[in-house]
């Protein structure tokens, strides 16, 4: 439906780099990034705001890379609305069909669309009357009042709380369902993984890795895919026999038997690290002997980071960690089951 | 009690200076015309035809040059082109030269002598003493005032905004029209204000080009050089007033809309 080829655009501070997208019709297509990553840059060149210098966004099989902005018919909706403030709600979401319908299916129109999104009680409203959600919604009328053929999204979550965007969550699966594409940006992982059926990791203009959401966070490529899903530790590493690899060319650590001997990832979760003020007694597999340079407590528990020969992170709940005392500063021992630990070999 | 300290103090007296710097010539003036000779004055012909003709001239000038200069400015708002800073230079030109300069050389370009005096004349047109040619004087000193506030109300919109109304189909007239012009609108009449203002108290470029038919700049101080200052008071004063309705009007009609904009904000603001 929408393909973009090796699509790069490059500015003096910043650059998109050999872009290759493939979304089909009826998608929920999530492009997730830090933000300043270029996944603006990346839907305003689908959108036709800006030229590519090199590469193709192919709409429907056709070349759509030098169309006119009007003449590409994919809907915008900008992460500041955009909402014309000299109009008022009616006229706004009514700017697409004034001059091209009669009154009357213009009213029909908009009264249909205003009421898909929940706004139908707005329409007399001026802009700087609504509230972030309700304007959300008024831009998303707009938009959809054409008909667009995929619908593009910037960071639609952004100025919302948590109230509106559990409804605007509800709300944009109710218009995938109806058969609507949407290319959504977002920098939030929790946001992406409960919309996308597909999901585009984005790092400093290029994509690190894409497919399936739940394939993309249990196999990431990188550190930094790992950290969207929360995973703190992520070493590069290389295997040096069946059941241990090697981490920093130099730190040895202890993993279940893989078939292959490979140069991959290793990552655990912060609730495998184990921390104790005391060595440990025994044959324990992955000790470290470290101290802790950061703690940073929620509403579960605390994070721990613990500076050792591998920098390691533990998550250490509220009654473990009032019994463990620990404090900035402490020398601790931290240790890893072995089969806690994934290896991700690189493909 | 309000607590006023030491510096906000010397900064309000050098203020009050300079208020009473404006304030006292102009009150001074008011004071020493007497009631009925302003009245007098309104049954002048002379003067009321002189009135006229400026009111005409600068309001007629300055809507014709808001067709070329409200283009201008938004191509300088939103255009980036080499020599864009040389545009920039010369739109500020006519402030900072003399005025009587700035009559010396429009004169020179509408005067028989020049190409495009000769093509009006050609056709029966002689701009030299005709309101057209005090139109021009007036609009050649002031048009800065209009192609800058324009340029500064289309900077303000933020591009997205265009950009959505592309997003849904419309064409760049359509855009210009609709969301551009609509939201520039209130600083394009204030330096539609500004240079019908400007235009009105030109003297310098007018008197070169058109000491006849005689607007009322040129008519006061034909008044105080033939007669004295006894003469040119009830004028002046007259002329004063009557600029500051029309002054008034305007800055009322630019106020109140930004009024209603502040209270349909503070209504947003209260309901969230």
């Amino acid at each position: 439906m929408l393909e973009l080829r090796n699509i790069s655009l490059l500015f003096p501070e910043f650059s998109l780099k050999d872009v290759n997208l493939n979304i089909h019709e009826g998608e929920y297509y999530v492009i997730l990034g830090l933000s300043g990553a270029g996944k603006s840059l990346l839907l305003e060149c689908i959108a036709g705001m800006q030229q590519p210098n090199t590469g193709q966004v192919i709409l429907d099989g056709e070349d759509i890379t030098y169309k006119k902005i009007q003449e590409r018919n994919v809907g915008y909706v900008f992460q500041d609305h955009a909402v014309f403030p000299h109009l008022n709600v009616f006229n706004n979401i009514a700017y697409s069909l004034k001059k091209k319908c009669s009154k009357e299916i213009i009213h029909q129109k908009v009264k249909e669309a205003a009421e898909l999104v929940s706004i139908g009680h707005l329409l007399d409203r001026q802009p700087n009357t609504l509230s972030g959600g309700e304007s959300q919604r008024v831009a998303l009328a707009r938009t959809l009042i054409r008909n667009p053929k995929c619908l593009l999204l910037d960071e639609p979550f952004s100025s919302l709380d948590v109230q509106l965007r559990d409804d605007l969550r509800a709300l944009l699966r109710k218009l995938n369902r109806m058969g609507r594409t949407i290319i959504h940006v977002t920098h939030d992982y929790e946001e992406a993984i409960s919309l996308a059926q597909k999901i585009a990791v984005f790092q400093d203009g290029k994509i690190i890795q894409q497919g399936d959401p739940f394939e993309v966070f249990a196999n990431p490529v990188s550190e930094f895919v790992a950290r969207f899903r929360g995973i703190r530790n992520f070493f590069k590493s290389k295997m040096i026999s069946q059941n241990q690899t090697m981490v920093k060319n130099m730190i040895p650590v202890d993993i279940l038997i893989q078939e292959k001997i490979s140069e991959g990832f290793i990552m655990f979760n912060s609730t495998d690290v184990k921390v104790t003020k005391e060595r440990p007694t025994g044959k324990i597999s992955n000790l470290f002997k470290g101290q802790i340079t950061d703690i940073i407590p929620n509403f579960k528990g605390n994070e721990i980071s613990i500076a050792s020969e591998i920098n390691l992170t533990s998550f250490i709940n509220h009654p473990a960690f009032k019994i463990l005392q620990l404090k900035i500063g402490d020398e601790v021992w931290a240790s890893i089951n072995p089969e806690r630990i994934k290896f991700l070999p690189i493909i | 009690m309000i607590r006023t300290d030491s510096f906000s103090l010397v900064l309000s007296l050098l203020g009050a200076i300079i208020l009473l710097f404006i304030i006292a010539p102009l009150a001074g003036l008011l004071l020493d015309t007497p009631v009925a000779k302003i009245f007098e004055t309104t049954q002048d012909e002379q003067v009321v035809n002189s009135i006229w003709l400026t009111l005409s001239a600068s309001f007629g000038g300055t809507l014709f040059c808001a067709i070329f200069a409200i283009p201008l400015a938004f191509v300088l708002a939103r255009k980036e082109f080499t020599g864009k800073r040389f545009v920039l230079g010369v739109i500020d030109l006519p402030i900072v030269i003399p005025h009587s300069a700035a009559g010396i050389a429009v004169l020179g370009f509408i005067s028989r002598d020049s190409v495009f005096g000769q093509m009006a004349s050609s056709v029966g047109l002689d701009f030299v003493g005709h309101p057209i040619g005090i139109s021009m004087a007036m609009a050649f000193v002031s048009i800065p005032f209009l192609i800058n506030a324009a340029r500064d109300g289309f900077s303000s919109i933020p591009v997205r905004l265009e950009q959505a109304a592309k997003n849904l189909g419309a064409n760049s007239v359509r855009v210009f029209l609709t969301i551009s012009l609509p939201l520039a609108w209130r600083y394009i009449l204030s330096g539609f204000i500004m240079m019908f203002a400007r235009g009105l108290s030109e003297f310098g470029a007018v008197v070169i080009v058109a000491y006849h038919p005689m607007i009322t700049p040129v008519l006061i101080y034909e008044r105080y050089t033939s007669f004295g200052l006894k003469y040119a008071r009830p004028v002046s004063v007259l002329f004063i007033l009557v600029c500051l309705v029309f002054f008034i009007a305007l800055r009322f009609l630019v106020q109140n809309r930004s009024k209603q904009n502040l209270k349909s904000t503070l209504l947003k603001n209260n309901a969230n």
